[in-house]
């Protein structure tokens, strides 16, 4: 109880009053001690940060779309390529999707591990339709000779499905990761993060889904 | 001086430190919990933010294309909204705003990239575009 405070009383002579000690001060702006970090505490924090950095590539490869979506090189454009229906099945695969995850995070809060099993088991299965129907789509363009090296068009447009159909077969391997280790170790905390977390995930896959039919299907049949 | 830590009063103020600045290191606090009420309004508004636009274009109800175009992408920023709010549960307090802070970031840059790179492009798409006595002199 000497030198330290003896400087701040100095200090705090000094400065205006703000009716704060000057221990008071000194915790408004910084971090004097280290407190406590439970263990997962900034996960979610994190993990969302990644969604948005995700976000970034996105609007990359929309951007890039956005450039390059009229240049067909004399091949064909998104009227002779697109089916609508077909499109249409897929967006609601991901949507059925959706809420099953929601039914999946409902079932994990009142700590049924069956529940959540299943649930998620359910999701999969859409994610894995909406993954064979874009797969069907793809084979189905390369097959007809439009495959990406075939113009600026088709490229951007490979580049940008092809991205999030990737994203959503990661999503599908830490989905059935998922199944399996809640199995293994039930619902502890760990694993209930990591269900937030691809919760998170899942329903962002979700999100730009939304723009990727908007703009690259819908406005493309205009 | 002083062993800080072992001052009550400190001690005290340092627990009411932690609890106002809400760090979000509570394993509750972090991402909000949807209901099932929730997650159904958000299914049923999203069907229907999906349905309207597809068709829209498929029937071609619109007979002006810029006129369906502007009126699909309003339905999908309504939609984009609605999954936020409803099955990413974003609001204003979790992790002490900190993802409402992160989100508004990466819209602001998501604006700046996509509007700057089409509007560039579109300018230098223009401005080398051959004229039409320049494309008389081609071979």
């Amino acid at each position: 109880m000497t030198a330290n405070t003896a400087d701040a009383r100095t200090v705090s002579a000094q400065v205006p009053d703000h009716g704060l000690s000057q221990e008071q001060l000194q915790e408004a702006f910084y971090d004097l001690d280290e407190h406590d970090h439970p263990e997962g505490g900034s996960t979610m924090l994190g993990f969302w940060i990644y969604l948005m950095s995700d976000c970034l590539i996105f609007a990359m490869l929309f951007a890039a779309y956005g450039v390059l979506g009229g240049n067909f090189a004399a091949g064909p454009g998104p009227k002779e390529l697109f089916e609508l229906p077909l499109i249409a099945l897929n967006t609601a695969m991901l949507l059925f999707s959706s809420i099953t995850y929601g039914f999946a995070m409902l079932a994990m809060e009142k700590g049924s591990v069956k529940g959540t099993q299943l649930w998620l088991l359910v999701t999969g299965f859409f994610g894995l339709c909406f993954l064979g129907i874009e797969i069907y789509e793809f084979t189905h363009l390369i097959m007809e000779g439009a495959g990406p090296w075939r113009s600026g068009f088709l490229t951007a447009f490979f580049s940008l499905v092809g991205t999030h159909g990737l994203h959503v077969t990661f999503g599908l391997i830490w989905l059935v990761t998922l199944v399996i280790q809640v199995g293994m170790k039930g619902l502890i905390p760990a694993n209930k993060r990591r269900l937030m977390c691809l919760s998170l995930f899942w329903h962002f896959l979700d999100v730009i889904w939304i723009g990727v039919f908007t703009f690259v299907y819908l406005m493309g049949m205009l | 001086m002083a062993d800080t830590q072992t001052r009550p009063e400190e001690l005290a103020g340092k627990h009411m430190h932690a609890s106002a600045h809400s760090h979000g290191h509570d394993e509750h606090d972090g991402a909000a919990h949807g209901s099932m009420r929730e997650y159904v309004i958000g299914f049923l508004l999203s069907v229907v933010l999906t349905a309207v636009p597809f068709w829209l274009v498929m029937s071609g109800a619109i007979a002006d294309k810029q006129a369906t175009a502007l009126v699909i992408m309003a339905f999908a920023i309504v939609q984009i909204v609605v999954h936020m709010i409803y099955f990413l549960h974003m609001n204003t307090k979790s992790e002490g705003g900190w993802t409402m802070m992160a989100l508004i970031f990466t819209v602001i840059i998501v604006v700046i990239a996509l509007s700057g790179s089409l509007w560039v492009m579109y300018h230098l798409n223009y401005n080398m575009m051959p004229s039409m006595s320049e494309m008389g002199q081609l071979p």
